[in-house]
């Protein structure tokens, strides 16, 4: 679904972010990306995400070589893909409603199947009933689980996510990573840059860990072992 | 094709909420518009009503035509028949010379000296009345040459150096419109154009989110362009009213003025093609300007 190959990037400053880094990842699988700040977890998802453009290499994602894709084509590009930010980016002048409608009102989806869509996304965050909220009357919990539903209204191949458990504590943390589990297991490739300690004890998923722009380690997943039950998942999970 | 339209619909609105909840600055914007735009408009105004005035002091362009002496009377009637035969002619009168001593001796008050006189010095004349429609410097000039081809015409007296004047004053009355209205438009665009700077730089965050959920260009643009086509409309309409005003106030006095010329001149507002027009050079302009100041601005902010 995502595969570098023996990319770089480095920033017109002269910091290579990015050396000579390979790595693929399957469709369906659910990633973390560890290392200290400055390791270049941040610049491989803007590669992802096109913010940023391999200085060298060769980045594929989803069968497409984003080195063809044109400055016109990044929004469509973009619409593949869904993103959760550290600091979730609402809008703060819009309800919940329309802060999850707009990846759907982008892409020209109809109203009444918008409604639809936006509900379900809310729903599978936990946060029916709190469309017409705006972000301001919301928790930083609830604003992140939020970014996270318009991240995966429009049903994207992938879901990247930068820092996602930053600022919340761990209970919180711990909510929101179980919400990324099950669209992983529904079939969305999920990639988490974070360096939440507490979090990678209770997730033991595949691992890549960076230092200095490059992979030092990686951690295959326990083959076979199921992580976490399922019907855990659901009984803790649902917590507003 | 139908969700299409709604979601401009829905952008117009949303654009139209979005500037009514910033009411005061709004309210400045359209109303710089409004005077930019008004000002051209007034300018029309002014070129129009004048026309329409010296429309008015052209029907009381007549010619004099002196017959040659000596011509029977029998011969000035027949004259004064062809000439009103004319088309271009509504009107021809006849004062036949001895007509004309007599009134001559009561009103001058050379009776005496008149009568002293062998014979009478005065020709036929004929006051010829141009009609409406030929009231032209070049048809009465025309109007003027065929009478004075006449066979017992002596000459034909015709003033229109005065017409010829007014009307190079009014040509360059357009001219210097067109001008303020190229150089207002300008002034307008540039003024939307800030404006909806101004506002992109407001809303960079939005831009940039919206930007990083897959918002193409025209996506993003596009309240923006909404935003420059209310600012246009309503710069038209403030403009519009703005004559208005200026036809309600000037309506009295003007109309005075012209009776005191003994005209029943009425100054008159703008007529609904030039309304149109008012209103779709507002809008084009705002477009225009929010297009331009849009595609510049918007392409430098990029996520990061």
């Amino acid at each position: 679904m995502i595969r570098f190959d023996h990319v770089f990037k480095r920033y017109p400053n002269g910091r290579e972010a990015l050396s000579d880094l390979s790595l693929e990842i399957a469709a369906g699988e659910i990633v973390f990306v560890t290392g200290h700040s400055g390791a270049g977890k941040s610049s491989l998802l803007k590669l992802i995400s096109l913010i940023e453009r391999p200085s060298r290499g060769q980045l594929i994602v989803n069968g497409q070589n984003v080195a063809g894709i044109g400055r016109r084509k990044v929004p469509a590009y973009r619409r593949q893909i869904g993103m959760v930010f550290q600091d979730h980016k609402l809008l703060y002048d819009r309800t919940t409603f329309d802060n999850v409608a707009l990846p759907l009102v982008i892409a020209g989806v109809s109203t009444k199947e918008i409604g639809k869509r936006v509900r379900a996304a809310l729903d599978q965050v936990g946060l029916l009933g709190r469309e017409q909220s705006v972000p301001l009357e919301l928790s930083t919990g609830e604003q992140q689980r939020v970014g996270i539903a318009r991240a995966v209204v429009s049903k994207p191949a992938i879901l990247i996510a930068d820092e996602p458990t930053g600022n919340l504590d761990p209970d919180l943390s711990l909510e929101v990573m179980k919400i990324f589990r099950r669209f992983s297991e529904v079939g969305v490739t999920v990639l988490v840059a974070s360096h939440d300690i507490y979090l990678l004890e209770h997730f033991p998923v595949r691992r890549v860990r960076l230092e200095g722009g490059r992979i030092v380690a990686t951690s295959q997943s326990p083959a076979g072992e199921k992580l976490l039950d399922p019907r855990k998942l659901l009984d803790h999970g649902a917590q507003p | 094709m139908t969700a299409w339209l709604l979601r401009h619909l829905q952008t117009a609105i949303g654009s139209l909420g979005r500037l009514a909840q910033h009411k005061l600055a709004t309210t400045l914007t359209i109303l710089v518009i409004g005077i930019a735009l008004a000002l051209p408009a007034c300018l029309h105004l002014l070129v129009t009503n004048a026309q329409v005035a010296t429309g008015n002091w052209n029907r009381a362009v007549d010619l004099t035509v002196f017959l040659k002496r000596p011509t029977s009377a029998e011969e000035a009637r027949r004259t004064t028949e062809r000439i009103r035969q004319r088309r271009d002619v509504a009107e021809a009168q006849l004062i036949l010379a001895d007509e004309a001593l007599k009134e001559f001796r009561r009103d001058s008050g050379f009776g005496e000296a008149i009568d002293a006189l062998n014979e009478n010095p005065l020709p036929h004349t004929i006051v010829v009345r141009p009609a409406a429609t030929y009231t032209n410097a070049a048809n009465l000039e025309s109007l003027a040459t065929d009478v004075r081809a006449l066979p017992s015409v002596e000459a034909v007296q015709l003033d229109t150096a005065w017409v010829n004047r007014l009307n190079a004053i009014l040509e360059a009355f357009q001219r210097g419109l067109l001008l303020a209205g190229g150089i207002l438009g300008l002034g307008v665009m540039v003024i939307v154009g800030n404006t909806i700077r101004l506002d992109i730089q407001n809303r960079r965050d939005e831009i940039e989110v919206t930007k990083l959920v897959g918002g193409s260009d025209a996506f993003v643009r596009r309240p923006f362009l909404y935003n420059g086509f209310w600012y246009g409309l309503g710069g038209a309409v403030t403009a519009w009213l703005i004559t208005l005003v200026a036809i309600a106030v000037l309506r009295e006095p003007i109309g005075r003025l012209a009776g005191l010329y003994g005209s029943a001149f009425e100054l008159g507002a703008l007529d609904p093609k030039a309304s149109a027009l008012l209103v779709l050079s507002g809008v084009a302009l705002g477009w225009l300007g929010s297009y331009i100041a849009a595609t510049r601005h918007l392409r430098r902010i990029e996520p990061s």
